[in-house]
């Protein structure tokens, strides 16, 4: 028995510093001075001070940073749309199909889609002339596309958790359904929109291979300048800006947590007023 | 044949041919895919009624209880409230409430927006509706608990703050699913008689669902005995234990005794049945209404049964046999006769005596008797 | 009846029936289509019709115009529709080696880094699952958290360990157990490491999925009957979690199969596969019609892997 928990945590602390231990490095080597990965110069932050001098990447870091807002924006919107489609309309025409959309694009390989989505704008800008070459808005509409079923999946556990009967209970009392999905069903779900967003958000300012299909000039997003540069090797400028993102992630997350640990402490509390009083 | 000689309550609209019912299901049926639900309800409610349905689980009693909110739509049959057709009318268009078993709080609002929910979609001003809600927290007693959180309540003050929610709008009709279901064995008593009591002072029609019969008989005006998504009977809760029209409402209401049989003799004033378990005739003061030679049952109450020791003059409401088990409940005693036949009949007798010689023990042979009046004649 | 209980007075009207329910279900069937319309016409618009086009460019020539392809519906001199259908592209993906090479070669990384995954996988997810209740969450998100940030800068992190001046050979080096650099980066090596990296959370979130669901008491159960823990383990829990270990599979090897960024950042010039040959295709090449080909070829590899990741998602769906 001792043995096998043992075993079980061993396995899972190599888990755990397999997934750490290269972004732990390469946080403490975009402080190094030496532009070579394996020889130590000192401490420095000059490749910070160069990655902010460098316009390209801010544009682009700019750039990202509209399109993954937009992106999450749009595909909170749609997914949840879908999330209400798939758990509250249980029959309807074509559901196979719309489950297949909806599933299909989780796993379907990026290269595939980007390609897809490329040739897609090609035939319609050759038909309708829309869209007029290759920019942001291609960009959005190629994220919104694999994105929206992020969401739809983490939306749709939620409102399959969510008891029926309060939507009942506000129809009952008299709410339209488009109230009761307002004012009663969406605050509930909201954690889960709020995760959705999240997630659709990262996704966006990740993705770098549908981005290079669908791109066109003047619509350089970071990751596909991170890309470009990263190809070449090894530079001590991406070193910083990971570093950065790693940053911006881990406060993030930090933030998250206090907020979520809170929200528990407040809950256990009231837990507890009710039981006491009951 | 002559109606039983039930004391009449003061409230009967049921008895009265005049008199308009508020809710009116005719020919009520709900179908699942190929499984049939609710069958071929008709059923009658009127102004002011406390109306319980009773039946065992899965009997369709939420179904018929949410086609009357208008969260399931009949297969088949009309519903009317207050003489307008429901059909096509949704929830939020009807004039019912419902009170969910679950209570269905919205966690995200305190207990006074909980309530003042339905009155906000009715377009009230902001005045009358803090008024209005006072009036209701205060009937509930949850007055100074207003401005918690569901999460934040026992089961017993959740449970007023669904009453409350409901009652605020002052439905013509309330509808409430088992609303005691969560609530412990104690305070669900104590609630029961609150809940009469503030229907009482609203006057508004209570349509509950319980599948617990006392809490049935305790509360309601009538009743209406499901099984198998049918109503089986409806009535006064001493006409469904005293003359059950059907053997599963026997069997489902309290404990009876059966004893199958034939008609010997049907007169106005009694049947004469011949019970070959028994080997005895079998009077019932009443007329069965059926040919004489056809098979029935004929039903008795445990506490209805006389026991002696000795056998009676003659073999007429009469069955003999040996007490198999002894339940002692405080108040009475249940015995267990085990019949030469090896059936069992159950027998109660009030314990009126801290001890007595007399009691009887087990291996005891025993006469059990009746009186013709306390006995009834079912059809199968 | 049999007793003297008044009866209700049949009712006048013949009961009703029913079709659709009227008027009510009418309107209601309009707002539903309300609801699904926006996200049904996205899907079908931008996803579905995109993979049509691509099966349509597939059957088509090449040609040095914009865009590079010929049209497949043409009209033909008197004015009779013409339909070419250009076969070419396939053909050529069976006669050159370089693209079944490809294929058979992403096949055994991905399925090879999938195995990789569901190895590690699966012992951090049954630690997590029966690690103490509280602590399970916070556990969880330490595996998923990577995978907030971002996928290029993690794929990137390992260029400068596996490097031959990198990281994991200074430090090879410096323990003595090799005396010359190891070429690890440009190598397969360095693409199951890379997969193996960026796909483990989606092996592990699935698996616990199932583990943390599965009755403690059926294993409680086992060692009632005698079971002992490894038996109890491979004849209870290893067949229940199978379903967890098909969705994590699935959700790796689909998307390992077309990788593209870490084969192209960590293998050589030689690890062959086909997200690459697709990529060097469309741009380098600028033979889109090929392209196409290729797309569709490996669509058809994963349909079946595809089917089955839905099965498993929509049984998921049903019972949650
Ligand atoms: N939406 C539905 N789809 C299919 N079957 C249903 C649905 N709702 C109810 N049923 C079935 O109809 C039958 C009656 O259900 P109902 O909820 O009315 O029972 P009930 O009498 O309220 O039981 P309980 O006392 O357990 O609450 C059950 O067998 C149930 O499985
Ligand atoms: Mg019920």
């Amino acid at each position: 028995m001792k043995n096998r928990a043992i075993a079980l945590y061993s396995a899972l602390g190599f888990g755990y510093a397999f997934l750490y231990l290269p972004i732990v490095l390469l946080v403490i080597y975009s402080f190094n001075a030496s532009r070579l990965v394996t020889v130590w110069g000192g401490v420095s932050t000059k490749w910070y001070g160069e990655l902010l001098a460098d316009e390209k990447i801010l544009d682009a870091a700019w750039l990202s940073l509209k399109v993954a807002v937009l992106n999450a924006t749009i595909s909170t919107f749609l997914g949840t749309l879908a999330a209400v489609v798939l758990v509250r309309f249980r029959r309807f025409a074509g559901r196979t199909l719309f489950t297949g959309m909806i599933t299909a694009p989780l796993v379907m390989p990026e290269i595939i889609t980007g390609l897809a989505m490329l040739l897609l704008f090609v035939a319609m800008e050759q038909t309708f002339g829309w869209p007029a070459g290759r920019s942001m808005t291609t960009i959005v509409i190629a994220h919104v596309t694999f994105s929206l079923s992020f969401v739809t999946v983490v939306v749709q556990s939620r409102l399959a958790q969510m008891d029926v009967s309060l939507e009942e209970a506000a129809m009952d009392l008299g709410a339209r359904p488009v109230k009761v999905f307002l004012v009663i069903t969406l605050p509930i779900i909201a954690p889960a929109l709020l995760a959705g967003w999240l997630l659709s958000f990262t996704l966006s300012i990740d993705d770098v291979v549908i981005s290079s299909f669908v791109t066109g000039p003047g619509s350089t997003t970071l990751p596909i300048v991170i890309f470009s540069k990263v190809r070449l090797g090894v530079s001590p400028e991406i070193n910083a800006l990971a570093s950065i993102v790693v940053a911006i992630v881990s406060i993030g997350i930090l933030i998250f947590g206090i907020i979520v640990q809170r929200q528990e402490a407040e809950r256990v509390r009231s837990l507890k007023t009710a039981s006491d009083r009951g | 044949m002559a109606p039983p000689s039930v004391k009449q309550h003061v409230f009967a609209p049921w008895n009265d041919p005049d008199a308009k019912p508020l809710i009116r299901i005719e020919g009520v049926s709900k179908s699942f895919g190929d499984f049939s639900a609710v069958n071929k309800v008709d059923l009658d409610i009127y102004p002011g009624e406390f109306f319980s349905l009773l039946g065992a689980s899965g009997c369709g009693k939420t179904t018929l209880l949410r086609m009357l909110a208008g969260f399931e739509i009949p297969s088949e049959g009309s519903i009317s409230i207050d003489g307008v057709d429901m059909t096509d009318i949704p929830p939020y268009e009807r004039p019912v409430n419902m009170m969910f078993q679950s209570y269905a709080l919205f966690p995200h609002m305190t207990v006074e927006q909980n309530v003042a929910f339905g009155l906000k979609q009715d377009r009230m001003p902001k005045a009358r509706i803090a008024e209005r809600v006072k009036a209701v927290l205060d009937l509930v007693q949850m007055s100074s608990l207003a401005a918690r959180k569901p999460q934040q309540l026992s089961g017993g003050q959740r449970q007023r703050v669904a009453l409350a929610r409901c009652l605020a709008k002052e439905p013509k009709v309330l509808l409430l699913d088992e609303p005691l279901a969560a609530l412990d064995k104690k305070l669900r008593e104590q609630t029961q008689l609150e809940l009469v009591n503030i229907q009482d002072r609203v006057g508004i029609t209570f349509v509950m669902v319980t599948h617990d019969q006392e809490e049935a008989m305790t509360m309601s005006a009538r009743i209406g005995v499901m099984n198998a998504g049918s109503i089986e009977q409806v009535g006064t809760p001493v006409e469904i234990y005293e003359y059950p029209a059907t053997t599963f409402v026997a069997d489902f209401i309290g404990t009876a005794n059966m004893f199958d049989g034939v008609v010997a003799l049907d007169e106005q004033s009694h049947t004469v049945v011949d019970c070959q378990e028994l080997d005895a005739r079998l009077v019932v003061g009443h007329s069965s209404g059926v040919a004489v030679g056809a098979p029935v049952t004929v039903m008795v109450r445990p506490e209805k049964m006389m026991v002696q020791r000795e056998p009676p003059e003659e073999r007429v409401n009469c069955a003999h046999g040996v007490v198999s088990d002894i339940a002692y409940l405080g108040d009475i005693s249940i015995y267990h006769v085990r019949l030469a036949s090896g059936r069992k009949v159950q027998v109660a007798l009030t314990n009126l005596r801290h001890t007595s010689e007399q009691r009887l023990t087990w291996d005891d042979e025993v006469y059990l008797t009746w009186h013709p009046a306390n006995s009834l004649v079912l059809v199968q | 009846m049999t007793n003297g209980l008044p009866l209700r007075p049949p009712h006048p009207q013949a009961p009703k029936m029913r079709a659709s329910g009227g008027l009510r279900a009418f309107s209601r069937r309009w707002g539903r289509a309300l609801v699904g319309l926006p996200p049904y016409a996205w899907l079908a618009l931008f996803f579905l019709i995109p993979f049509l086009i691509v099966l349509k460019i597939s059957f088509s020539e090449t040609q040095a115009a914009v865009p590079p392809y010929q049209p497949l519906i043409g009209w033909a001199e008197d004015a009779v529709l013409q339909i070419r259908l250009n076969l070419g592209n396939y053909r050529y993906l069976f006669e050159d080696e370089l693209y079944f090479d490809a294929y058979l070669n992403s096949l055994k990384i991905a399925g090879l880094s999938t195995l990789c995954c569901l190895l590690i996988g699966y012992p951090m997810a049954y630690a997590i699952a029966r690690a103490p209740r509280t602590i399970r969450t916070p556990l969880l998100m330490l595996v998923v958290l990577p995978f907030w940030t971002s996928f290029l800068i993690r794929v990137y992190a390992w260029m400068g360990i596996l490097k031959n001046e990198g990281l994991l050979n200074a430090f090879l080096l410096w323990t003595g157990l090799i005396d010359q650099p190891l070429q690890m980066l440009e190598t397969d090596f360095a693409v199951y490491v890379g997969i193996v990296y960026s796909y483990l959370p989606f092996m592990v979130l699935p698996l616990y999925a199932t583990l943390e669901k599965m009755d403690l008491s059926l294993l409680e159960a086992a060692a009632d009957l005698g079971c002992r823990p490894f038996r109890a383990f491979r004849s209870v829990t290893l067949p229940l979690s199978i379903p967890g270990m098909i969705a994590g599979s699935m959700l790796v090897f689909i998307p390992a199969v077309g990788e593209f960024v870490i084969p192209d950042l960590l293998g050589g010039p030689d690890t062959l596969m086909i997200g690459r040959v697709l990529w060097s295709e469309f741009f380098d090449n600028r033979d889109w019609p090929v392209a196409s080909a290729v797309a569709v070829a490996m669509l058809v590899l994963l349909v079946a892997p595809i089917m089955i990741f839905q099965h498993t998602q929509n049984k998921s769906g049903e019972t949650s």
